[in-house]
């Protein structure tokens, strides 16, 4: 196994990539109880339109979301109650480019382990069982979609792209649902779910050989090739429309500011720009600015205020998102705040503060094994390794920073999704 | 791990988890008072003025700034409902001091820091500044009408509100509306001098800071703290049956797409054991509280009447509330088949695999407390509060000894007391058949 030491925070990441070409990333924490592993797929909601060996094929949105639902049956019932019934508390998640089933447990490691490679790897449904879940996700839409948080996210989506599928709901509609079948779930399950496309993270009580040997007798020998997908030509950074609005069940106004970034699609460039976004965002906006101190003042921003830059299926954003009874104000503020920066660059000062601030946030993070462990696998799927974080964050200067301020805060490029009091 | 508590100052508990296993600290000051309609709003409007700043950093701004350079510590207002008791201080989180470059004291400092948010807030004329008690009332505000912004939780509120509704239990952790909005900075200064003074005090501390040395930095950092007559008259009043003879039914609408509907019990006389915890804990798993549990396996496997069915206890009042999301015309046979799981725990029609399941999922979550400081902050204020001794390992160790008969008892007294449904107004449900 290769072995990476991290000193200044005493940490140490085992990684192993098998024959089958699937990555492994362990990270063992001696003292804790709890252990928590994660089996991931570089397969999410955005990935609709796919090519293996030649043919493209188009599914309906929500497909992916669909699969990781039925992955539970198994020859012997659920394996959430299996796992659930050995103390595991076991879950799953499918988000824009990943889907990651997992479980927590404090004993019995390896028999969970070996349950959750089992029933990932091996799908088990008929078109009754298919039928059935119908119901129970429709159910699930139906709650995402009377969400506000939701409903913001989605439509401020829409705003900025034209065509990329992180357009759509991860989970679909009841619509685009209706058209999955067993056959078209076996297909994006042979697609997607070979070792080769998927990563294996641990984080916890412990021991790296052990996973790797346990991955190693349970899995697919074979290597099988990547499938190709398809997100549509890449778009250029304006939205769509600027503004978007809907009327909802709500308090007050919720609203959500976002603009497209052009994205390092993988590897250490990457996780520089994803540092270099954060820092700026924060420095900007965080608790710690003059933006919120002075927008929290006036009433106009509440603590739920939240800054965020991400990526998904070839495309980056950047978010701020919350409550306010005046979302429009919030705006004109934002463009203040990064012309200011345009003309008189950021507080050096406060600038290094943040930068310790940005340490402590880091290593808060080794402590959420849940979190981590998604991260580890996630950043496998596009050639980095998150943990490099704490080699390489003290490289991002001020002036990078500044740079990307400069470069994707204008109002040219940002639009602002709104939902207002009102409902039906 | 070690665990130390004793009094340090007249009604001011340290409880001191002394440890090296994480890399972050966690220490919180938690001030304890009866839970009443009149005061609630007002004693959790005052950790968030607290927050706003210090005479040494008077503002938003330059207290953020300095919780940057202590490696994004933070102080954060903690108001909690424990029973009938409210808990209103801070928690503060932070870097060990071992992971970070030595300049900086970290230790010393954010406990320093946190003693003078809770000690010497920025004043005019002795009073909390007018604008920032003006400011947090309207974040006050908003943040109570935000409640119906999640229907899901706000479902589960609105049936401990009906069912509670001759208790204080009734009341939020942060009062309501109208008494937020008549709190004055001279009302409320007024009532900070008094909590100080009177309030027993919980302070919990986890990290790789041994009793001693924390218990000499904290009696210096709090000797301005007032101490007069300490009011230790607080409690919950648990009541064991029914407001009526059956339940009461409510229903609010709404423009949802889903309907929420959450049904809320009395634990009954087994309230009266002190012991009773283990067995109501894997009683509430085995009904609704995991994936194995008779409302999952059935209202949602089985019949595919919703998205999510579970119960959950509340111990310190003695409650278990059922949630759940479903179609509007499901509203009938989601109670009953409800209610029926229930009356099959309480005759014991369970296999033993269900109530195995039941505990090891108990034992295991219990046994990851002691893997995160706030859940172990938590688990002490409320131990600490019931006068309980017992870690999460060993209450773990009995909840792994709880037998069939136990959950039987547990479930025995449960009753019905009320049902809430929030339904969707007339458009809704059309635009949902289209």
């Amino acid at each position: 196994m290769k072995i990476r030491n991290y000193p200044s925070v005493a940490e140490t990441l085992y990684s192993e990539v098998l024959p089958n070409g699937l990555t492994i990333r362990v990270v063992p924490k001696p003292n804790f109880n709890r252990t928590f592993a994660v089996f991931a797929t570089d397969y999410g909601g955005a990935d609709r339109r796919f090519s293996l060996g030649g043919e493209w094929i188009d599914t309906p949105a929500g497909i992916a979301h669909y699969l990781e639902h039925k992955m539970f049956d198994t020859k012997d019932g659920n394996a959430l109650n299996v796992l659930a019934a050995n103390g595991a508390s076991p879950n799953a998640f499918t988000g824009t480019d990943m889907t990651a089933y997992y479980f927590e447990s404090t004993s019995r490691f390896e028999e969970n382990l070996k349950m959750l490679l089992e029933f990932v790897s091996v799908p088990y449904f008929t078109e009754e069982s298919v039928e059935k879940e119908r119901g129970i996700i429709g159910q699930e839409i139906g709650m995402v979609e009377d969400s506000p948080d939701f409903q913001v996210y989605i439509r401020l989506m829409q705003a900025l792209y034209r065509n990329s599928p992180v357009r759509c709901s991860v989970a679909g509609t009841v619509d685009s649902i209706a058209q999955i079948t067993s056959q078209s779930l076996y297909d994006c399950h042979k697609a997607f779910y070979a070792p080769s496309n998927m990563a294996l993270a641990v984080v916890g009580k412990v021991h790296p050989e052990q996973v790797v040997e346990i991955a190693s007798a349970i899995l697919p020998k074979e290597k099988a090739p990547k499938p190709v997908v398809d997100f549509g030509a890449p778009e250029d950074l304006l939205p769509v429309t600027h503004r978007t609005e809907v009327a909802m069940e709500v308090s007050a106004p919720q609203f959500m500011i976002g603009a497209k970034v052009a994205p390092q699609l993988s590897g250490t460039p990457r996780l520089h720009q994803k540092h270099v976004g954060t820092l700026a965002m924060n420095a900007l906006f965080g608790r710690s600015s003059h933006f919120y101190a002075k927008l929290y003042g006036k009433n106009i921003l509440s603590p739920d205020f939240e800054i965020d830059f991400d990526y998904a299926a070839n495309t980056s954003t950047l978010f701020l998102a919350g409550q306010s009874n005046n979302p429009d104000a919030v705006l004109e503020e934002v463009l203040a705040a990064a012309d200011n920066v345009r003309r008189n660059g950021l507080d050096r000062e406060k600038f290094e503060r943040l930068k310790n601030a940005t340490l402590g946030s880091l290593i808060f993070g080794l402590e959420e094994f849940e979190s981590l462990a998604v991260d580890l696998a996630g950043s496998a799927f596009y050639n980095y390794n998150v943990m490099d974080t704490f080699t390489q964050r003290a490289d991002v200067s001020m002036e990078e920073c500044e740079a990307f301020i400069a470069e994707n805060l204008t109002a040219e490029k940002l639009a602002m999704s709104v939902v207002v009091p009102g409902g039906a | 791990m070690t665990l130390i508590r004793n009094e340090i100052l007249p009604g001011v508990w340290l409880t001191c988890i002394t440890t090296d296993k994480f890399k972050t600290g966690c220490l919180s000051i938690s001030l304890l008072t009866q839970l009443q309609r009149d005061t609630a709003a007002m004693n959790a409007l005052i950790p968030q003025v607290l927050r706003r700043g210090t005479r040494q950093f008077p503002d938003m701004e330059q207290l953020a700034g300095e919780l940057d350079r202590l490696y994004g510590a933070s102080i954060a207002p903690a108001v909690r409902k424990i029973g009938e008791i409210q808990s209103v201080g801070l928690v503060a989180d932070f870097v060990d001091g071992h992971f970070v470059p030595t300049q900086v004291d970290m230790f010393n400092d954010i406990l320093r820091l946190t003693c003078q948010v809770l000690l010497d807030p920025v004043t005019e004329h002795g009073l909390f500044r007018e604008s920032y008690v003006e400011n947090e009332k309207q974040q006050q505000l908003d943040r109570l009408r935000a409640r119906i912004n999640d229907k899901r939780s706000y479902s589960v509120q609105r049936i401990i509100e009906l069912m509670c509704c001759y208790e204080d239990f009734a009341v939020s952790r942060l009062g309501d509306e109208e008494t937020t909005e008549a709190v004055t900075a001279r009302a409320l200064t007024e009532q900070y001098h008094h909590l100080l003074e009177t309030c027993p005090i919980e302070i919990f501390y986890c990290g790789s800071c041994r009793f001693k040395y924390l218990r000499d930095q904290l009696l210096e950092d709090l000797k301005d703290l007032p101490r007069g007559e300490i009011d230790y008259d607080i409690g919950t009043d648990i009541r064991m049956n029914t407001v009526e003879d059956g339940p009461r039914y409510f229903t609010d609408e709404m423009a949802v797409t889903q309907g929420k509907l959450s049904i809320g019990f009395r634990l009954g006389e087994i309230m009266d054991d002190p012991d009773a915890a283990p067995a109501l804990y894997v009683m509430n798993a085995l009904y609704g509280g995991s994936v194995t549990s008779k409302l999952f396996m059935n209202v949602r496997e089985r019949l595919s009447l919703c998205y999510y069915a579970s119960s959950l206890l509340d111990l310190n009042k003695g409650l278990m509330i059922v949630y759940s999301g479903i179609d509007f015309d499901q509203y009938d046979a989601a109670l009953s088949e409800i209610l029926a799981q229930l009356k099959a725990v309480q005759d014991g029609d369970f296999t033993d695999e269900e109530l195995e399941a039941a505990r090891r999922g108990v034992a295991a979550e219990l046994r990851t407390y002691m893997d995160n400081e706030g859940d172990l902050e938590q688990y002490w204020l409320i131990r600490n509060l019931r006068g309980e001794r017992m870690d999460p390992m060993a209450l773990a160790e009995r909840v792994s000894t709880v037998t069939r008969a136990d959950v039987i008892r547990a479930a025995a007294g449960l009753v019905c007391d009320a049902v809430y449904f929030l339904r969707g107004n007339g458009e809704e449900s059309e635009e949902d058949e289209a």
